[in-house]
């Protein structure tokens, strides 16, 4: 049976993207943020994950507001970066594990997520960076991927505790998958930022603080609040923490924190990053 | 029926009135993921914002360059940034402008955040 071996959230600014292009690592400005990736390196290296289930948000590349899909499903054997218009590098193309996407679908729509499912799709840098910070410098990938988009561009969007609970539905149906695969999930975004607006610049170091530390342990605590009020406390693309949540209920159970870091600022953001497991109760 | 969005002081939540509103104009910005239409907008910028069919607000709030503007017509940040990048600005320089702060005003105020 497939198995989760872990979890990860971390932000996915496009600068990131950048900076690794210029291998500006050692640079003082980016060393802080660079230097908490080396302990997920080794866990990734330990662990090998055959697959990684990617909850992710687009800005814009595959999805505009001719259609937008509040949750969508990658169901492709390949995932292709393009042109996002600002000029950042293109990444190669990511495999994909078609059989195991129509596996969570049937799964996520039986057990009522009526996902948008997806034989082509542009992933953008929510999903190319954090692959590129988590596998630095292996050209051809080394896992094979399930992007899940979740909708932070258009209001209404879902709630904390409705994208927590898709989490944890597509934990129980990886879990439920007969084939034997380690499993990586993944949430990019965030933490606080805010890039419109007279309130831009926006960042909230105390929210972010106590949503790292209660993330593990209590997990609702994040869904007491509307996404509106989210916007409020985190910034208008701190909402993307979302994903995080995501990613936490897909993980399951207890959950502890085997490293985390966090660094403010990197562009207009707040960067966060944590590794976490699943913990006995 | 639509929720009332809570006002937050100097933001804008993007929703389905917003969306409407600045149709044309984040269509015109979502067309610059292609480097062949970023060429075409800065070759004919009337002519590329009139095949868009954006309305004179928009229009204006493009040639001002303003964001705020932009945003007042509609426009959605996501979408707006592949605009900015054509003129060579980043979410640095947006912020700036948008706060009505020197650059370096604003990048000393994230740098403060973290402190």
């Amino acid at each position: 049976m497939a198995r989760i071996v872990g979890a990860i959230t971390t932000s996915h600014v496009p600068a990131i993207g950048r900076a690794i292009a210029r291998n500006l690592h050692q640079d003082a400005y980016w060393k802080p943020f660079f230097d908490g990736f080396p302990p997920v390196h080794r866990w990734l290296a330990q662990t090998r994950p055959d697959v990684a289930v990617i909850f992710y948000n687009d800005h814009g590349l595959n999805f505009f507001l001719d259609k937008m899909p509040t949750f969508a499903i990658g169901a492709a054997p390949q995932y292709r970066n393009a042109d996002e218009g600002w000029g950042i590098p293109t990444l190669p193309p990511i495999p994909g594990d078609p059989r195991l996407s129509w596996h969570l679908i049937e799964a996520l729509v039986a057990g009522d997520f009526d996902m948008t499912t997806c034989q082509e799709m542009l992933v953008d840098h929510a999903f190319t960076i954090p692959l590129a910070l988590l596998w630095p410098g292996s050209g051809a990938w080394p896992v094979r991927t399930v992007p899940v988009c979740i909708n932070t561009v258009q209001y209404p969007l879902p709630s904390a505790l409705r994208c927590y609970r898709l989490g944890q539905a597509i934990g129980r149906a990886i879990e439920s998958y007969p084939e034997d695969l380690r499993v990586v999930v993944i949430g990019t975004g965030g933490l606080s930022h805010q890039l419109d607006g007279e309130r831009a610049g926006f960042i909230n170091k105390a929210f972010d603080t106590e949503f790292m530390q209660r993330l593990p342990g209590d997990p609702l605590w994040a869904t007491r609040y509307s996404v509106p009020e989210l916007a409020e406390l985190t910034g208008t693309q701190g909402v993307e923490l979302l994903m995080w949540l995501a990613a936490r209920g897909a993980l399951g159970g207890e959950a502890a924190t085997l490293h985390s870091n966090y660094h403010i600022p990197i562009s207009n953001t707040a960067a966060g990053l944590m590794l976490m497991e699943r913990r006995a109760a | 029926m639509r929720r009332q969005l809570p006002d937050i002081p100097g933001t804008t939540l993007f929703d389905g009135a917003q969306a409407m509103k600045g149709y044309a104009l984040n269509k015109m910005c979502y067309s610059f993921n292609s480097a062949e239409n970023r060429e075409a907008f800065l070759r004919d910028e009337d002519a590329y914002c009139a095949r868009y069919g954006l309305n004179a607000g928009q229009r204006e709030a493009v040639r001002r360059r303003n964001v705020l503007e932009m945003i007042a017509a509609g426009g959605n940040v996501y979408y707006l940034a592949k605009l900015a990048g054509i003129l060579g600005l980043d979410v640095q320089d947006l912020g700036a402008q948008q706060t009505g702060m020197t650059r370096d005003a604003f990048v000393a105020k994230l740098a403060a955040a973290g402190r």
